[in-house]
């Protein structure tokens, strides 16, 4: 079944995985900025990143016939320091012409610090400013809950923010119904261990219906399996469900998503249900 | 497809049948986890992660739908209040009560 990948990091990841994906059914991919998994020094290295981003990636990905879409910021790994993270946010608005980036993202809390939220309110105000969508990473393990009612609060904050651009990621049992409950859209993250597994993934879908829902695979360089939509597909069928309705899941919904940005060129599929 | 409507789960003895080996397992792999604990001879459940593991562990035993839910929050921060500063960049899958008095 053809597929959007919604979150993955290929920066981190091999031309393998662009094969593999390639192979899967891989349509298009939207990549957010992130963590490198250590503190990025300076502001100029951001600038390499979402060089990075913009100019190489899409290339590199276009060789599978896979659209590469993108989206800026400082992640809330590295919210923690407001000096750089003022630095960053004054650079991006130079690269949010370019026809890859769909908007600001992935923005969001790590540990719900003040000055997390500080950096992320920045964000929120960046993109509002020059009315780009949203792309939200919402805390791993322990700090979830918390986070994601922090994140809804401070967007909420906002008078002109409509919850139908934005996307609150990595929701699970605990945290989908606020996100839903108040508007936005929501992606399950299938990781090995530290988000939901596929089965969680269709549970959830189960229980809460799969309007304003899709999912994706996070995938980065830790624990995380570029495969992970198309295993999300055979579990659908594993439990009997329709091929409707994963595909409303893995494409339809992320169509209908990313389609609120004019940049977007829906992908043709040769499985069209 | 659109609309709200929420998909079936397989029938109960259906599900019994394609999911319990697996789920089996995974039971096991915790059982034997504890085993391995207990033979190390160390003090493992004064520890805040496998104070709540253990809680948890006694929700699969509950009657009721909501468990996986119930388990998330055993295992989240409960606290309202953003933290003054970053303690620690990575999260450890357990809220600590102790955190909070060292704040």
């Amino acid at each position: 079944m053809d597929y959007i990948e919604m979150h993955a990091h290929m920066v981190s990841r091999t031309t393998d995985d662009y094969t593999q994906m390639a192979l899967m059914g891989c349509a298009a991919i939207t990549e957010p900025a992130f963590w490198a998994g250590w503190d990025r020094s300076t502001a100029d290295g951001f600038d390499d990143y979402f060089r990075q981003l913009t100019e190489f990636e899409p290339k590199r990905a276009a060789r599978f016939g896979i659209q590469h879409y993108t989206w800026l910021c400082l992640n809330p790994k590295e919210g923690e320091e407001r000096d750089l993270a003022r630095a960053v946010v004054q650079r991006i608005p130079k690269y949010l012409d370019h026809a890859n980036v769909l908007g600001i993202g992935e923005i969001g809390l790590n540990r719900v610090t003040r000055n997390e939220i500080e950096t992320f309110k920045d964000h929120v105000a960046l993109a509002l400013e020059h009315n780009q969508m949203i792309l939200i990473h919402t805390p791993h393990l322990e700090d979830k809950h918390k986070g994601t009612r922090a994140i809804i609060q401070a967007l909420q904050s906002f008078p002109n923010m409509d919850p139908a651009r934005v996307s609150i990621d990595h929701a699970e049992e605990h945290t989908i119904e606020m996100i839903l409950d108040n508007g936005f859209w929501t992606g399950l993250t299938l990781y090995p261990q530290t988000k939901v597994s596929v089965a969680r993934a269709v549970d959830i879908i189960e229980m809460h219906g799969a309007d304003r829902v899709y999912v994706d695979s996070a995938c980065d360089w830790g624990h995380s399996v570029p495969a992970a939509v198309p295993q999300f597909v055979m579990e659908m069928r594993r439990r009997g469900h329709a091929d409707a309705l994963a595909r409303k899941i893995v494409w339809d919904n992320p169509i209908t998503f990313l389609g609120q940005c004019p940049k977007f060129k829906p992908p043709v599929s040769a499985h069209a249900v | 497809m659109s609309g709200t409507s929420r998909p079936k789960p397989l029938p109960a003895r259906e599900a019994v049948d394609e999911y319990f080996i697996e789920n089996r397992h995974r039971v096991l792999d915790v059982a034997a986890f504890l085993d391995r604990l207990d033979r190390s001879g160390g003090d493992w459940r004064s520890d805040y992660r496998m104070e709540a593991l253990v809680r948890a562990i006694a929700v699969l035993a509950e009657p009721g739908a909501g468990r996986a839910q119930r388990i998330q929050m055993i295992f989240s921060d409960p606290t309202v209040e953003p933290k003054p500063k970053l303690d620690q960049k990575a999260a450890r899958g357990a809220w600590d009560p102790a955190s909070e008095k060292g704040a």
